[in-house]
C-alpha cells in the first residue's frame, strides 16, 4: 500500500530523527543548565553570563532545525496520508465493480456505502495520524532511554518499570477493546443499511403511514449501536488516564529515589541536575508509551474498519478466462480474435442443455437447447418465475451456468473475454438504471467516443429525442441518479437511447416497455425493429405484435421449454400457446 | 446550530457535566504534583533532609492515584454522553425524516441524508467527547499552571503570557482558513458517496455494457477532488505544530537565561525553576490540544451545520391543529387544482377540475409526462396542491390528519418498494395487526396466491429492494399491502404493468364482487384494464382531455380513439400466464 511512497516516507524517517534529536536536546540541556551554569554561577562572587548566553543561543539554532525539520515531516505526510487513502478509495471501488452481481444480490447498498465512508474514515486516520504518531513515539523512546542510561542507570530500571506496567495496561486494553469496536463497526453497518433502506422507500412509508413503525425499527437498533459505542468508548477513554496515573506515579518514585540516592551517596552519584534532568526524561518517556497505547486503541478501531474494507477487497472477484476478443476490422466489421485466427462475428447463439441454479438446492432452468441463428428474433414467452430473464442473464455471463454450454458463433463463452462478450450483447433491463449527470452523459454511456450527433441520432431512434427537447436544458439536463425528475416512461426511452448508441451485434430486450404509454411503446417499437434488422435479438416479450413475427418462439415453464418453434407452427400444434392464443384472452 | 445539537444530549446531560467536573478533579490533582515536587527538591534534597523526602513523596503518591480514579470516572461519562448525543442525533434525524413530505426528501437527496446520519453524526460524537475531555482538562491546566507559576515568580509568568498571546493570534489565521475548506469537504462527499451508491445500484447495467473502469473514472475524479480538498486544509493545520514549538522553545530559552540570573541573584530556587518548566511544558501542550479542539471542531463545525439543516427543515406539509381523523367517504373533487413540481417550474398540472363518487370506478390513460401519477399523488397528500382545492369526503385534504387521509387513500405506486424482511411482514405494512388468515386473503384478493407456493409461504424472506421476486410478482405484493388497509380510495398507479392481463382481469373482476363502496382509480396504459371502467379520464400534457364512458370516449374520437385503436390493430395478447 506504502510502496509508491518509498522514498517520501524515508525522508520522512529522517526528518522524524532529526526533530527527535533536537527535542532531547532541550531536555539533556536542563541539566547543563543546572549543574554547568546555575550551580558555578551561584558560587562566583562576580557571576558572568556570557557562556550561558552563547550556550542557549546554540540550543536555538538545533531547536529551529528540529521545528523546520517537524514542519516538513507533517508537511509531506500529509500527502502520503492523503494519497494513500485516495488510492485505497479507488482501488477499493474498482475491485468493488469487478465483483460479481451475486454479490450485489447479498449485500445492501448502505452496507457497501458505509465501507468507503466510515470504514475509510477510520482507516484514514490510522494512516495520517496513528502511524506518524507511532513511529515519533518510538524514536523518543529509544532516544530518550539511550540518554537516560547515559544519566543515571537504577532510575532508568525505576523508569522501565513504570513503561512496563503501561505496556501491559494498553495491551490488555486494546485486546478487551478490540471485540468491542468490532461489535461497534458492525452495529453501526446495520443502522447504515437500515437508514439506506427506508430513506430510499420513504415514499412507500409515508404511502402507508408507516412513519411511526420505522422510527420504532430504527430506535431498537440505534440502541444497540449507542450500547456498543458507549461500551468501546469507555474502554478506549480509560487507557488515557490509567497511562497518566501511572506516570505520575513513576515520577513520584523517580523523585524520592532520586533524592534518596544523592542523600545517601552524596551529589557525586547523582547531581540534582541529573535528577531534574531525569524527571523531565521520565516524563518524555512516559509520554510516548501514552501515546502508543492510545493509538494502539486507535489500531483497535481502525482495524475493525480495515477489517471490512478488506473483507471487500477479499472478495473474489469475476473470473475471467476468456481468451477470445471480439476486435474491428476495417471496414469489415466485427471479429473473434482466437490467437491468430479470425472469425466473423455473426450472432450464432446456441444453448446446449443448459441447467442453472442460484443456489444449488434450487434449480431454476433445465436443459434448456436452442439456437438463435445469425439475424434472427428470438422470443421467450412464459410466466413470471418461467426462467426468461434468467436466460438472458446466462448469456452474459451475469451468472454461471451449473451444466450444459452456451456458444456464440461456434465459442463457448466461457471462452471469450467478458468484455467483449458483453460488448457484443446489448441489454435493455427491467430496471432502468440511470446515472448522475446530463442526459448526452447518460446516452453516451452506451458508447463512450460517440459523438454528440450520433448520441442524439440514437436518440431520435429510441423517440426520446422529443421529450429531451422538452427538458429545461434539452441534452445538457444534469439528472440525478435516481432519475427523479424523470417519469419512469422516460427512464426506460433514455435506457433505450443508451443501448441503441452502443449499436451492439446481439440485443436482448427484457421487458422493456413495460410501464411506457402505448403511443411512445408503437414508436419504440418501430425503431427497435430497425435496429433488430439483422442482429441476433432476444425479446421477453409481452406483446402478440412482438412474438407473431418472430423467427422463434420458445414457450418456457418453470424452467422448462415445453413448446418452441413459429407462430404459425406453434398454432397447429394445437398447444399451450395455441390454448393462450383462442383463449380470447384479448 | 449550537444550540440545536447539544439540545439533544437530553437524557445524557447529568453524564456531559459529571464527566468535565471529574475531568477538572483529575487536573487540579495533576497540577499539584510539580509544586510537591519543587518541595521535595529544595526541602529535601537541597536541604539533605531524608524525612521531607519521605514526607513528600508519599503526598505525590496519594495525588496520583486519586487523580487515576477522577480520570477513569472522567473517561465513562464522556463516553457515555457522547455516545448518546450521538443516538439522540440519529434517533430524531430518523424521526425528521419520517416527517418529510415527497418534496422535502427530492430537496435532500437520499444520500445526502444518509451521510448526514452516518458520517456527519460521527463526527459530532466525536467532537463532543473530546470537547467534555479536553475543552476542561486545557483551560484548567493553562489557568491552573499559569496560577502556580504565578504564585512561584510572578516576573518570569510574563513569559508565559507573551507565548499565549502569539499562540492565540496564529492559531486563529489556521483555524479560521481551514474552516472553509472543510465545509466545502463535505458536499464533496456527498458526491462521492453518490458514485458508490449508483455504482452499486446500477451494477446490472454497468457490467452489461461493460463499463466498470468507466465508473471508476468517475470515482476517482471524486476522490481527486477530495485528495486536493484534504491536502490543502491539511497543510493549514500542519502550521500548527511549527508555531507551537516555537513558542515552547523560545520560552524555555528566556526561562532559562532568567532563571538562571534570578537563582544566582537568590530570588529563585532550583527546585522552583523545575516546577516552572514542568508548568510551562504543562500550559503548552494545553494550548497545543486547544488548537486540536478546534481544528475538530471546525470540521465538526460543517457536520453540525449539515445536521442541524436537517433538523431544523420545515417539513412542505404541515398536519392540521386539529385535524379530521375520520374520511367520511371515498368522494373525491379537484377543483381548479394546478401543481408544478418546482417553484416558477412547468406546471404538471393545470386547471383539473374533476368529481368523483364515491365507490365509482375511474380510469386514467394517458401519455408518459401527462400527469396521471401527479394527479393521484394529490389525493393521499403526497404533494400540496399549487393552487386549488383536492378534497376527499367533502372535505380538503389538508383538514384530514396524515393517518386518516392516508389511512383513506390506499396508493400502490409506480415505483413500488418492497422492504427486507419476511412477505408476511411487508403485507402488515398495510395493517400491523393483521392475522396470517387475513393477509392470505389479501393476497388472493390481489391475485397474490402465488406466496402459497413460496418455500416458506409467508415467511419467505425478501431481499433487499424484492430481488428475488419477479416484477409481476412484486407489483401484485404491492397490491394486497395496499389492499390490507381496507382503503375507502384505492389507487394503483400502473401496478400490474408487469402482471398478465387474465390476472389483471380476474383482480379487477374481484375488486368489484369483493370491495364494490371502495373508490377506485387505475392508472394504465392499457385500455384493456380501464375500459370497464364507470368513467375513463383521458389526460395529455397536465390536462384533462377528455372524460366518459370506453363507449363514449371512443365516438368521441381523439387521443383515446388513437390509443384504443393502436392496441387492438397490433393484436395484445398476453403470455405471461402460461
Amino acid at each position: 500500500m506504502f510502496r509508491d511512497w518509498k522514498w517520501t516516507l524515508l525522508t520522512v524517517a529522517v526528518l522524524i530523527v532529526i526533530s527527535t534529536l533536537c527535542t532531547l536536546a532541550m531536555t539533556l540541556f536542563t541539566r547543563t543548565l543546572i549543574d554547568g551554569y546555575i550551580l558555578p554561577l551561584s558560587a562566583q562572587d562576580a557571576p558572568d553570563f556570557t557562556p550561558l548566553g552563547v550556550a542557549l543561543l546554540k540550543l536555538a539554532a538545533v531547536l529551529l532545525l528540529g521545528t523546520a525539520a517537524s514542519f516538513f515531516y507533517n508537511f509531506l505526510m500529509i500527502k502520503v496520508e492523503q494519497g494513500t487513502i485516495k488510492q485505497l478509495r479507488t482501488d477499493t471501488f474498482n475491485h468493488l465493480m469487478s465483483l460479481p452481481l451475486r454479490y450485489f444480490d447479498s449485500h445492501s447498498h448502505g452496507a457497501v456505502m458505509s465501507v468507503f465512508t466510515n470504514d475509510m474514515d477510520t482507516f484514514r486516520q490510522m494512516v495520517g495520524r496513528t502511524l506518524p504518531h507511532l513511529f515519533s513515539a518510538a524514536i523518543t523512546l529509544v532516544s530518550t532511554f539511550v540518554s537516560m542510561i547515559v544519566l543515571s542507570i537504577p532510575l532508568t530500571a525505576l523508569s522501565l518499570l513504570c513503561a512496563a506496567g503501561a505496556m501491559v495496561v494498553a495491551v490488555t486494553m486494546s485486546k478487551f477493546s478490540r471485540r468491542y469496536f468490532k461489535g461497534r463497526q458492525e452495529n453501526m453497518a446495520r443502522v447504515n443499511g437500515y437508514i439506506e433502506e427506508m430513506v430510499s422507500g420513504q415514499k412507500v412509508v409515508k404511502v402507508f403511514s408507516h412513519e411511526a413503525q420505522a422510527a420504532r425499527g430504527f430506535a431498537d437498533i440505534n440502541k444497540d449501536l449507542f450500547q456498543s459505542v458507549f461500551k468501546a468508548n469507555r474502554v478506549a477513554n480509560t487507557v488515557m488516564p490509567i497511562n497518566a496515573g501511572i506516570a505520575n506515579l513513576g515520577y513520584v518514585l523517580i523523585a524520592i529515589a532520586g533524592a534518596y540516592i544523592s542523600l545517601h551517596y552524596g551529589t557525586a552519584a547523582l547531581t540534582v541536575g541529573t535528577l531534574v534532568s531525569f524527571l523531565t526524561l521520565h516524563k518524555n518517556f512516559s509520554r510516548p508509551i501514552a501515546q502508543i497505547s492510545q493509538e494502539v486503541n486507535n489500531i483497535a478501531m481502525a482495524s475493525a474498519g480495515a477489517d471490512r474494507v478488506y473483507d471487500l477487497l477479499d472478495e473474489v472477484p469475476e473470473t475471467d478466462n476468456g481468451r477470445v476478443k471480439l476486435v474491428k476490422s476495417g471496414a469489415d466489421g466485427w471479429f473473434w480474435k482466437d490467437g491468430d485466427k479470425l472469425v466473423p462475428q455473426k450472432g450464432l447463439v446456441s444453448l446446449k442443455d443448459v441447467d442453472f441454479a442460484y443456489v444449488p438446492e434450487k434449480q431454476v432452468l433445465y436443459d434448456i437447447t436452442l439456437t438463435a441463428y445469425p439475424g434472427q428474433k428470438i422470443a421467450f414467452v412464459g410466466g413470471t418465475g418461467a426462467g426468461k430473464t434468467t436466460i438472458t442473464n446466462l448469456i452474459n455471463r451475469f451468472y454461471d451456468i451449473s451444466d450444459g454450454e452456451i456458444r456464440i458463433d461456434g465459442f463457448n463463452v466461457f471462452d471469450i473475454e467478458k468484455p467483449s462478450l458483453r460488448g457484443s450483447l446489448g441489454i435493455v433491463l427491467q430496471q432502468t438504471d440511470l446515472f448522475s449527470g446530463t442526459v448526452m452523459d447518460n446516452i453516451r454511456f452506451g458508447r463512450l467516443d460517440a459523438s454528440d450527433e450520433e448520441c442524439i441520432e440514437a436518440a431520435k431512434l429510441a423517440c426520446a429525442h422529443s421529450f429531451i427537447m422538452r427538458l429545461p436544458d434539452g441534452y445538457n439536463t444534469f439528472i440525478e441518479g435516481d432519475g427523479g425528475s424523470l417519469s419512469a416512461g422516460e427512464r426506460q426511452l433514455l435506457s433505450i437511447a443508451r443501448t441503441a448508441v452502443a449499436d451492439p451485434p446481439v440485443l436482448v430486450l427484457d421487458e422493456a416497455t413495460s410501464s411506457i404509454d402505448t403511443r411512445t411503446e408503437k414508436l419504440i417499437q418501430k425503431s427497435m425493429d430497425s435496429i433488430m434488422k439483422g442482429r441476433t435479438s432476444f425479446v421477453i416479450a409481452h406483446r402478440l405484435s412482438t412474438v407473431r413475427d418472430a423467427d422463434y418462439i420458445v414457450v418456457l415453464e418453470k424452467g422448462h421449454i415445453i413448446e418452441a418453434g413459429k407462430h404459425f407452427e406453434l398454432l397447429e400444434s394445437h398447444g399451450k400457446y395455441w390454448e393462450l392464443y383462442t383463449g380470447g384472452k384479448l | 446550530m449550537l444550540r440545536t445539537i447539544l439540545a439533544y444530549v437530553g437524557q445524557f446531560k447529568r453524564s456531559a457535566l459529571m464527566a468535565p467536573l471529574w475531568t477538572a478533579l483529575e487536573v487540579l490533582m495533576g497540577v499539584l504534583i510539580p509544586y510537591v515536587t519543587a518541595s521535595l527538591i529544595d526541602k529535601g534534597l537541597m536541604a539533605g533532609n531524608i524525612d521531607a523526602v519521605w514526607k513528600y513523596g508519599a503526598i505525590m503518591v496519594g495525588i496520583a492515584a486519586v487523580s487515576l480514579f477522577f480520570g477513569i470516572m472522567s473517561g465513562r461519562e464522556s463516553a457515555r454522553s457522547s455516545a448518546g448525543l450521538a443516538m439522540n442525533l440519529r434517533g430524531a434525524m430518523f424521526d425528521k425524516i419520517q416527517t418529510f413530505g415527497f418534496a422535502d426528501i427530492d430537496k435532500f437527496s437520499t444520500a445526502g441524508l444518509v451521510t448526514r446520519m452516518t458520517t456527519d453524526v460521527a463526527n459530532i460524537q466525536n467532537a463532543f467527547q473530546m470537547l467534555l475531555r479536553i475543552s476542561v482538562r486545557a483551560p484548567l491546566n493553562v489557568l491552573a499552571g499559569m496560577f502556580m507559576s504565578l504564585f512561584i515568580n510572578l516576573r518570569l509568568s510574563l513569559v508565559f503570557v507573551g507565548a499565549m498571546a502569539f499562540l492565540a493570534i496564529a492559531l486563529y489565521f489556521i483555524v479560521s482558513r481551514s474552516m472553509k475548506i472543510f465545509t466545502e469537504l463535505m458536499h464533496k462527499y456527498d458526491d462521492l458517496n453518490n458514485v458508490v451508491r449508483e455504482g452499486a445500484a446500477g451494477i446490472r447495467v454497468i457490467k452489461s455494457f461493460v463499463r466498470e473502469k468507466h465508473e471508476g473514472l468517475r470515482f476517482r475524479a471524486a476522490a481527486e477532488v477530495i485528495y486536493r480538498l484534504n491536502v490543502a486544509a491539511e497543510t493549514i493545520i500542519s502550521f500548527n505544530q511549527p508555531v507551537m514549538n516555537i513558542v515552547t522553545y523560545a520560552s524555555m530559552i528566556v526561562l532559562s537565561w532568567f532563571g538562571a540570573k534570578f537563582i544566582v541573584g537568590g530570588s529563585l530556587t532550583t527546585g522552583q525553576l523545575t516546577s516552572l518548566f514542568t508548568y510551562q511544558m504543562q500550559i503548552l501542550s494545553s494550548l497545543m490540544m486547544l488548537s486540536m479542539i478546534f481544528v475538530m471542531l471546525t470540521q465538526s463545525v460543517a457536520s453540525g451545520r449539515r445536521i442541524a439543516e436537517v433538523l431544523e427543515h420545515e417539513p412542505c406539509m404541515k398536519e392540521p391543529e386539529n385535524p379530521l381523523t375520520e374520511v367520511p367517504s371515498g368522494s373525491i373533487d379537484f377543483e381548479d387544482v394546478s401543481f408544478s413540481y418546482a417553484d416558477g417550474g412547468n406546471p404538471a398540472l393545470m386547471d383539473i377540475d374533476l368529481h368523483i363518487s364515491a365507490g365509482e370506478r375511474i380510469g386514467i390513460i394517458g401519455g408518459t409526462g401527462s400527469g396521471k401519477s401527479t394527479l393521484v399523488n394529490l389525493i393521499s397528500r403526497l404533494y400540496d396542491a399549487g393552487s386549488g382545492v383536492v378534497k376527499v369526503g367533502g372535505h380538503d385534504v389538508k383538514e384530514y390528519s396524515f393517518d386518516a387521509i392516508r389511512g383513506a387513500v390506499g396508493v400502490v405506486l409506480q415505483n413500488n418498494t418492497l422492504f427486507s424482511g419476511t412477505v408476511l411482514e411487508n403485507l402488515r405494512w398495510g395493517d400491523p395487526e393483521a392475522t396470517e388468515q387475513q393477509c392470505l386473503e389479501a393476497c388472493e384478493l390481489a391475485a397474490a396466491d402465488f406466496v402459497g407456493e413460496l418455500p416458506q409461504g409467508l415467511g419467505t424472506i425478501i431481499d433487499q429492494g424484492g430481488a428475488n421476486l419477479s416484477g409481476g410478482q412484486r407489483q401484485r405484493l404491492c397490491i394486497a399491502r395496499a389492499l390490507l388497509r381496507h382503503p375507502k380510495v384505492l389507487v394503483l398507479d400502473d401496478s400490474t404493468s408487469a402482471v398478465d392481463t387474465a390476472t389483471d382481469e380476474r383482480i379487477r373482476r374481484t375488486f368489484a364482487s369483493r370491495i364494490p363502496e371502495t373508490t377506485l382509480l387505475i392508472i394504465s396504459q392499457r385500455i384493456l384494464s380501464i375500459k370497464d371502467a364507470d368513467r375513463i379520464v383521458v389526460m395529455d400534457d397536465g390536462k384533462i382531455c377528455g372524460v366518459g364512458t370506453h363507449e363514449q370516449l371512443l365516438a368521441g374520437g381523439g387521443i383515446y380513439k388513437e390509443i384504443y385503436d393502436m392496441q387492438t390493430s397490433g393484436g395484445e395478447a398476453d403470455f405471461d400466464n402460461l
